[in-house]
């Protein structure tokens, strides 16, 4: 599924005193099959963009169009409910959102919402969705998900987005507060998961050192509009543009914006493989 | 006797089947910095409420200054000389106006009038909040409320500093406006620090670091003492920051890079070998 935004508004409270646009004619077309980042300080309007992608947030009346596959979300006959089992949301902090007695029965919640299977489907659904993010079913099905470990809530909650199979998966701040490994290791999950039903991953992130490494895209907003919409390798040679943004460059696009001043340009995409390897190929030609 | 001493300390939660913390022992000088990093459950926050007696030890001994965590008569003497900043902005500050909730710590001490209105002037100085000293929590962003949160710690004047993750939840540019005001704290002010942090790149900004794995002490030393044994480290589900990394590859491919810890280093260094004569 496509998704397509043109000239997208959003403005909070309107008609009060403390109206707030949120969004400014954002015009965002995210191909089927992306790895897409979104980036921007905060109160850029990256939160207001990805809530508008099932509907948690409408789009002003101004807007002309914004459609998420076949779904068109500024027609008011849409059918929400479907489009939120097509399109997994998954909030910053998701352990925080765990409520259910049992781990089995917070990932059915979802489920049971959008189809309502019998039971022994619901069961293997929900094996199949623990499974899928790591979690042993049978050791965690009747705990309660405040047992669990940080790193294990949070996988439960994912499990419990991913059961309805959406085809696209939106994450704000996905690996906020996991230590290093955790979020290897998240990562790792996700790339596993895009590829299968889930079609389309859209991260928020404010670490660019993981938009680089792991982005086909990505968009950066700045008060609430789209500065750019680029890959990682055109987007991060313009260090200087992100910086006075307020926003962080990934170490590798720090360095080659040093060389770059130095005379030395570095042919990369920004990932620490890539960089290493292309800074090598510069070390061997002078000698 | 060190500053902040932990002898053999040992935490259990009520109906855990483990220790939290099973028999760490460290200390801290006064004046120091310390960073405190582990896997995610190692015993780092247990460890942050620890200090100042949020939690009592269930075996061993924990003591700022001589005043022991266990010592139930000097436990309001304990709290106001250690000052805790937890992880979110929105769960820390009360009121519904920043001087308000500056003043909510000295008001609790029974300061006079006079002596509030100067511990917040100095406080919201000291984090760079002086302007919004009316403005309403709500509408301040991520790592304005930490530098309030910090504030109201400072408006009791604590020997000691401790930040329970307080970057985890803000943007780069919150993190950076916290960082570099506990840095401020610390270097001028000679504030004692201990930082419990995920971030391998602040931990760079502190004199020792102190490692936890599974609720023990597993490696103490310099942030270069500590980053140079990169294996190690994974061992305990850490890594280095990623100049390090970026460095450690040239470095196979044969560069003959200098021992280097930051980003700047690695940018001169490679300016060096690579500029054009």
């Amino acid at each position: 599924m496509q998704i397509v935004a043109e000239n997208l508004s959003h403005v909070y409270s309107p008609k009060s005193k403390f109206a707030v646009a949120a969004l400014k004619n954002v015009s965002l077309t995210i191909e089927e099959g992306e790895f897409f980042g979104i980036i921007g300080h905060t109160g850029s309007g990256k939160s207001t963009f990805i809530q508008h992608l099932n509907g948690l947030i409408r789009a002003d009346k101004g807007s002309k169009k914004l459609t998420v596959g076949e779904f068109d979300l500024l027609d008011k006959e849409c059918d929400f409910k479907k489009l939120r089992s097509k399109v997994g949301m998954v909030f910053q902090y998701p352990e925080y959102q765990l409520f259910a007695d049992t781990v089995a029965a917070d990932v059915a919640f979802g489920l049971k919402n959008f189809e309502n299977p019998n039971e022994a489907e619901t069961a293997a659904r929900v094996k199949e969705a623990l499974e899928t993010v790591g979690l042993d079913y049978e050791e965690v099905k009747d705990k309660s998900p405040f047992d669990l470990s940080g790193g294990q809530k949070r996988r439960a909650a994912i499990a419990g987005v991913i059961v309805t199979k959406p085809e696209i998966l939106v994450l704000d701040e996905p690996v906020a507060g996991l230590d290093p490994k955790g979020k290897t290791e998240f990562f790792r999950l996700l790339h596993a998961l895009h590829g299968g039903f889930v079609k389309t991953i859209v991260i928020v992130s404010h670490d660019m050192d993981n938009v680089a490494e792991h982005c086909t895209r990505a968009a950066v907003f700045d008060k609430g509009e789209i500065y750019r919409v680029a890959p990682p390798k055109e987007l991060f040679r313009d260090a200087a543009a992100l910086t006075a943004m307020g926003l962080d460059v990934p170490v590798t696009g720090y360095l080659a914006a040093q060389l770059k001043a130095a005379g030395v340009f570095v042919d990369t995409d920004f990932t620490v493989a890539d960089f290493a390897e292309k800074t090598l190929e510069k070390w061997r030609e002078r000698q | 006797m060190s500053f902040i001493e932990a002898k053999n300390v040992y935490y259990r939660y009520p109906q855990a089947e483990k220790d939290a913390l099973c028999g760490v022992s460290f200390a801290v000088e006064k004046g120091e910095y310390l960073a405190v990093i582990g896997h995610n459950g190692s015993g780092k926050s247990t460890l942050a409420r620890l200090l100042n007696g949020l939690l009592q030890p269930t075996e061993g001994e924990i003591a700022v200054d001589g005043i022991s965590s266990a010592d139930k008569s000097r436990l309001f003497e304990l709290r106001r000389r250690v000052g805790v900043v937890f992880q979110n902005p929105d769960n820390q500050l009360i009121a519904s106006v920043v001087e308000d909730d500056v003043a909510f710590g000295p008001e609790n001490i029974g300061l006079k009038r006079e002596e509030i209105k100067e511990r917040i002037d100095f406080a919201l100085a000291a984090v760079g909040m002086e302007e919004y000293r009316k403005a309403m929590p709500s509408r301040l962003s991520g790592g304005q409320k930490q530098r309030v949160a910090i504030a109201g710690v400072l408006a009791i004047r604590p020997d000691v500093l401790v930040l329970d993750e307080s970057t985890a939840m803000l943007d780069p540019r919150g993190r950076r406006e916290v960082t570099d005001v506990v840095k401020k704290l610390n270097r001028e002010n000679g504030m004692t620090v201990l930082a419990v942090t995920h971030y391998m790149d602040e931990v760079c900004d502190a004199d020792r670091v102190l490692v936890l794995s599974d609720g023990a002490a597993v490696m103490e030393g310099t942030p270069r003492e500590i980053f140079s044994q990169k294996e190690k480290l994974q061992k305990y589900e850490l890594d280095v920051p990623v100049p390090m990394r970026i460095a450690e590859l040239l470095k196979e491919g044969g560069m003959p890079l200098k021992e280097i810890f930051t980003k700047e280093e690695l940018g001169e260094e490679l300016c060096r070998l690579l500029r054009k004569i």
